[in-house]
């Protein structure tokens, strides 16, 4: 490296030229350090991964996907928990995606600064925080029991929704805050009452981000099982559920029944239903990103 | 609910209508924002198609004053307003006058342009759609766009975002957007603070332009730009220790800048404050 001349420099100028060598090499040594932490998590997907996809082959076959849950391993198939999965989760949705945006826009545009609007916000907070075993608790005592839906798809949709909805409520909010206070007085200003402001100006700008969130939320739904065996869905459904108040199962606890059998052959099925799993959750996260950009670029 | 008293469309004796009332009459107008009040004891009259600048110096309450004239300062939690503003007679701040009317009858545009991030013809038609306009949509977007000297430059782009367009047309965009729920006042709130000298001297065409049929007030910090486009000046200054805004003298504007009654007036119009 070639020296530049120094007319001005009163410090020494070999000691400042040593420094700078070292302070740019722990720069080096930081990066390192951070780029070794952000593939820790990579690398553990990327061996989950490769484990089930080995463990899943020969398995996950189109008689997989068509068949009911059996004693043996070879006729054993998936379709009664992927139709329930999917029941439950667009149930869920539509229960906890309309209820979740409204509290999020009671709070954001029309909420009054006071100790009840503090109260409900600290609450959805804690909410969010809350383990979903409490949640499926919860859902055994009023939906199941108390309002007696039995062990139906509806009980675990509603109960679905009170977990995810705190999270839809958070998202929301934030898509919402994101909106520039300027274009909502730019609309107040032009005579817009405060609906119209939220109808025509934040709700339009606001939505991919809360629809993004809204998925996220719902694909947490799809994964969870705790809440869903402690209101007492049934591990083995050989049939098709034909509504709301239909028994069901779904894929984690699919999978879960399956891991805990002793054969060894269950445990490649469990492996193929991770597989499944995965591509429904990564299809859900897919369609958010498709939809967002999809409503941005008409923005 | 109280109807604002029409303006009527026959020229009236400048500075009043035809019923004699300035377009804005403010009467010792006191505004708090939470329990530090912000503005006091200001009463003058605004006279109807004119232009009214509002100068002094940063931070002495002119956005807060003039946002009082479309009651946005409402939306602002814990703001509270005390005195009255007539408007042609009514008192904007009678309790049976809903802010929805008074905003829709007196338009605004802000120190940073704002268009809504969508097409330029769509911009120009939120208001009147809030509005239950029925008519020929094409028509008035074409007019409220001549009428703010902007047709001409996107008469071509309608469908395009008004985000392409330079900050000076955007800030016309937002003139235009203002003019097209037909109000009969517009204040501009430092609407050049973000454009530069051309964009800004267009704006100021624009709004002698637009004083033949409308009541302007502006709030500037440009005392140049106060000079040459207002008929009058008025003045604001923090007193009571730099915390309470008031308007300390408010005139013709040739008199404000060359014989003003007030020395702090002096003062700052030559530059030797703040």
């Amino acid at each position: 490296m070639s020296q530049l001349p120094t007319p001005n420099f009163k410090l020494q100028t070999a000691g400042f030229r040593r420094q700078l060598a070292g302070r740019k090499r722990w720069g080096r040594v930081f990066a390192a350090l951070c780029l070794l932490a952000a593939m820790v998590g990579l690398v553990v997907l990327a061996v989950l991964i490769v484990d089930v996809l080995a463990k899943s082959r020969g398995w996950l076959d189109w008689q997989f996907l068509t068949s009911f849950p059996s004693r043996k391993p070879e006729a054993a198939g998936v379709l009664s928990a992927l139709a329930g999965s999917l029941w439950l989760v667009a149930l869920t949705a539509l229960f906890s995606f309309p209820v979740g945006l409204a509290a999020a826009i009671y709070l954001e545009e029309y909420a009054p600064s006071n100790w009840i609007t503090t109260l409900i916000q600290t609450n959805i907070a804690n909410l969010a925080g809350v383990p979903s075993i409490v949640y499926g608790l919860l859902g055994l005592g009023i939906f199941v029991r108390t309002l007696g839906l039995g062990r139906s798809l509806l009980a675990g949709a509603l109960t679905m929704s009170l977990l995810v909805l705190p999270t839809i409520i958070i998202a929301s909010r934030e898509a919402i805050r994101a909106v520039p206070p300027s274009l909502r007085h730019a609309s107040l200003a032009l005579g817009g009452t405060r609906w119209q402001t939220v109808w025509h100006t934040v709700l339009p700008m606001a939505f991919p981000g809360i629809l993004t969130g809204a998925i996220l939320a719902l694909s947490r739904a799809i994964g969870e099982t705790a809440p869903l065996i402690t209101i007492g869905a049934l591990t083995y459904i050989a049939f098709l559920p034909d509504g709301p108040m239909s028994a069901f199962t779904v894929l984690p606890i699919q999978i879960f029944n399956w891991t805990s059998r002793p054969q060894a052959d269950f445990r490649n099925l469990a492996a193929a239903g991770i597989v499944l799993l995965l591509v429904v959750l990564l299809s859900a996260n897919a369609l958010a990103i498709l939809l967002r950009d999809r409503l941005q670029k008409r923005n | 609910m109280t109807v604002l008293t029409p303006v009527l469309s026959t020229p009236p004796l400048v500075g009043a209508d035809a019923d004699g009332h300035a377009a804005f009459d403010v009467r010792d107008l006191k505004f708090w924002y939470g329990p530090a009040p912000a503005l006091k004891d200001i009463t003058l009259q605004i006279p109807a198609r004119q232009i009214t600048a509002i100068i002094g110096p940063s931070g002495c309450g002119k956005s807060t004053f003039i946002r009082c004239f479309n009651r946005m300062n409402e939306l602002v939690p814990g703001a509270r307003v005390e005195g009255q503003i007539l408007f042609h007679g009514q008192n904007l701040y009678a309790p049976a006058v809903d802010p929805v009317e008074v905003r829709r009858r007196i338009g605004m545009v802000f120190q940073k342009p704002n268009p809504f991030p969508q097409s330029i013809y769509d911009n120009i038609a939120y208001g009147p759609r809030l509005n239950g306009f029925k008519g020929n949509m094409d028509e008035f977007v074409e007019r409220s766009l001549r009428q703010a000297v902007l047709w001409d430059e996107v008469k071509d782009k309608l469908r395009q975002n008004a985000y392409t367009l330079s900050g000076g047309q955007q800030q016309r965009l937002c003139i235009a957007r203002a003019l097209a729920v037909e109000p009969d006042a517009i204040l501009m709130d430092e609407p050049c603070s973000a454009l530069d000298p051309i964009a800004t001297l267009k704006i100021e065409e624009l709004m002698h332009e637009l004083a033949v049929n409308y009541t302007i007030i502006i709030v500037t910090h440009n005392m140049q730009q106060a000079a040459r486009v207002s008929d009058i000046t008025a003045m604001m200054m923090l007193v009571d220790d730099h915390r309470t805004g008031t308007v300390i003298e408010v005139g013709e504007t040739q008199t404000i800048f060359t014989r003003p009654k007030d020395k702090r007036t002096e003062d700052y119009v030559t530059g030797r404050f703040g």
